[in-house]
């Protein structure tokens, strides 16, 4: 990587530097403290245009209040946040080219559908003409023409969703803010709703940052995930890295399922090492500044564990022998809980239906290398 | 439990027969005396003490006085309302009334909508003391705040002390004490709490996230309030606005002390001469009357245009007409 001063740290991955004037968003060692709480601690992340980036994390880990930060509901203690090339940390809301999705939607109980959508470009005195084209635009986009005269709660939670983004949307901001927007929806609408959203994100063009502790959704319509954790930003990378490659076992636990192996390193070369765990030799790639004898966890999605027949296993996987617990019928996928003789557990998926599943049955378990990661801690 | 089990065999029809003189009619019947108990004494209560005297006050309103003060019971008679709206004297005291009620509504309002606002959006640590401290002293007696008013407003009085020893003035300020203007201050005084209350109870319950959304959508704090909060609390500023018309309007108390002269022309203290010094019951039945009109025109029509502006409740109202349409809307349902 070339030295370059004006870069971002957090913005960055290996072969993928940013420099500010690709970012339309910046925040540049942002805090957030609350008494003696910090509640957003030194946290940088640079948005590139267009980008549909996801703050994830627990209940607790300030991605709100970071959200909060950025469309100015909240002032940071420490730290800058740049648009497009100038300071706006220390404007108000209302000088800000941002627009809020709200949890709840926030829409204005005393006004109609469309005036609700036209606030924003009346406020900004824009001509009665085009506010009557751009609304109806706007609620064109998001299917609520036929709603325009409603009161908002005449509408039902999609519907009351709808009008909260066709109401940020209409302004064209240069970046949209969502607060948890699904939060409020039962499953299948909110389903429909994470696919329309991204949908809708790649026809406006317009930077999300979006706030979630979904990890689903946040996998499912992110260009790239920011997993937050206590203020900071545990892992910032695409869907795939943070799911296949987490950096820590935090994000392993925090993103879908896995199961957490606790062994001990041998024979770190160049090439690789090999994990102890519970009498097995398991190949990995270790940890960056890894030492032989260090404890590290090993992470294995469910999904990636075959079973293997008795006897030679393929090349390149790693094996392990356990005894069948329990399996359980899931549609899909058949879960079995397998029993290592250490006593730690291992949950898999088979997607093979008829998989035999009988308790006590002894079960050898394998996967491909590559497939598991190694993590420090 | 036994109760239950009653109700529930109250749902069948014709069990009535079929039950006569069994267990269940019998604790049935208990039950019915029961809630007839309890509600004998709330309805009576209303009966003897609310209706009846407003009906006899209506009868009494027809009634008609001679020259000799008898009172003449039959025939009932209008001659005391063609008497009220003939002469310009009791439209001119209606007026009057309305006009300090309107300037006390004024008042409070002004004083008690800031005060509400400060309280539900900008007091953080001792909220509920800060609001104890402005309902407290509806507890003081009424003729302790309004005799404080005589002791302030005096010619001897706290204010033309002050202003006195300040060199402002070098005569006591008469027109303090005994006008009009004495019975608006205390009357403002007394009844801005009535105004803030509901007020307050407004602009608590408007979501903050509304002014954050304004603020969201470029709208800087004046237009926030003209936009959102304004509109979102008009039902409690209504409901304030008529508390302290109605109440202040119906005072006699206040004009009496601090009134003087002019505190003959309130219809309240009319309404007391008629029945007390000039003994002209029916006279004075008839002015009451069409006073309780119109409060309750009043109120009807207050009520009724709170409910048009309240936007919690009632999906099926249009959400964007002028006040005026309001009552039409409401008239036609």
């Amino acid at each position: 990587m070339e030295p370059a001063p004006r870069q971002v740290p957090g913005s960055l991955e290996p072969g993928q530097g940013r420099t500010i004037t690709e970012s339309i968003l910046e925040l540049r060692g942002v805090s957030k403290r609350f008494g003696s709480f910090a509640a957003v601690d030194d946290l940088s992340l640079s948005v590139a245009p267009a980008e549909f980036i996801t703050l994830l994390g627990a209940s607790g880990s300030g991605k709100t209040t970071t959200l909060r930060m950025i469309a100015g509901f909240e002032a940071p203690s420490a730290g800058e946040i740049w648009m497009d090339g100038a300071p706006i940390h220390a404007l108000p809301p209302y000088k800000r080219d941002i627009n809020t999705v709200f949890q709840n939607y926030a829409l204005f109980p005393h006004m109609s559908v469309w005036d609700n959508v036209a606030y924003g470009p009346r406020m900004r005195r824009v001509p009665q003409a085009e506010v009557r084209t751009r609304v109806d635009a706007a609620l064109a986009m998001v299917h609520l023409e036929e709603l325009a005269k409603r009161a908002p709660r005449q509408l039902s939670g999609g519907q009351q969703q709808r009008v909260a983004l066709a109401r940020a949307l209409v302004n064209r901001p240069k970046v949209l803010l969502l607060d948890e927007p699904l939060g409020a929806l039962d499953l299948k609408l909110r389903k429909e709703m994470q696919l329309e959203l991204k949908h809708l994100q790649t026809q406006v063009g317009i930077t999300f940052v979006y706030v979630t502790h979904d990890q689903e959704e946040a996998l499912t319509m992110s260009t790239r995930i920011a997993l937050m954790r206590a203020g900071r930003i545990e892992q910032l990378g695409s869907p795939t890295e943070i799911y296949d490659r987490p950096a820590s076992r935090y994000v392993a636990d925090f993103i879908g399922e896995t199961n957490l192996l606790q062994g001990r390193l041998r024979d770190v070369s160049a090439g690789g090492a090999v994990v102890e765990v519970a009498g097995h030799q398991l190949r990995v790639r270790p940890p960056t500044g890894a030492v032989a004898g260090q404890e590290v966890w090993l992470s294995v999605r469910p999904e990636v564990l075959e079973i293997l027949p008795a006897g030679a296993a393929p090349p390149d996987y790693n094996v392990i022998d356990g005894t069948v617990e329990e399996g359980i019928y899931a549609g899909a996928v058949t879960k079995l809980r397998l029993r290592l003789a250490s006593g730690a557990t291992l949950v898999l998926h088979a997607a093979v239906t008829g998989v035999s599943a009988r308790p006590d049955q002894p079960a050898r378990v394998g996967w491909p290398v590559e497939r598991a990661v190694c993590l420090a801690g | 439990m036994l109760v239950g089990q009653s109700n529930a065999r109250c749902a069948l029809p014709g069990e009535r027969a079929i039950a006569r003189g069994s267990r269940w009619d019998r604790l049935r019947a208990r039950r019915w005396f029961r809630t007839t108990a309890a509600g004998v004494l709330p309805v009576g209560w209303v009966v003897v003490f609310l209706l009846v005297p407003y009906a006899l006050l209506l009868v009494q309103s027809l009634w008609r006085l001679t020259d000799t003060q008898e009172i003449v019971r039959w025939p009932l008679t209008l001659a005391n309302y063609q008497r009220l709206f003939g002469t310009a004297l009791y439209p001119q005291t209606i007026l009057f009334s309305a006009g300090i009620a309107l300037r006390v509504t004024l008042f409070s309002l002004v004083l008690a909508f800031p005060l509400a606002y400060l309280l539900a959006f900008k007091v953080r640590r001792h909220k509920n003391l800060m609001y104890m401290a402005v309902i407290i002293p509806l507890w003081v007696s009424y003729l302790v705040r309004a005799y404080a008013w005589k002791i302030i407003l005096g010619q001897e009085g706290i204010l033309n002390g002050m202003l006195a020893s300040l060199g402002l003035i070098s005569a006591p300020l008469e027109f303090l004490l005994y006008s009009k203007w004495a019975v608006i201050i205390a009357l403002t005084h007394i009844y801005t709490p009535f105004a803030l209350m509901p007020i307050y109870a407004v602009l608590e319950a408007i979501p903050p996230n509304l002014k954050e959304a304004s603020h969201d959508l470029y709208a800087g704090r004046l237009r926030t309030f003209l936009h959102v909060v304004l509109p979102l609390s008009l039902p409690g500023v209504l409901a304030g606005c008529t508390f302290a018309f109605v109440l202040s309007m119906g005072d006699f108390i206040a004009p009496q002390l601090l009134g003087g002269n002019d505190s003959a022309l309130m219809v309240s203290n009319v309404v007391v001469s008629l029945f007390g010094v000039a003994f002209n019951w029916p006279l004075g039945a008839a002015v009451s009357v069409v006073m309780l009109t119109l409060v309750l025109l009043l109120l009807t029509v207050a009520n009724r245009l709170e409910r048009h502006f309240d936007y919690r409740g009632d999906p099926g109202r249009p959400t964007k007409t002028d006040p005026l349409g309001a009552i039409v809307t409401e008239s036609r349902r």
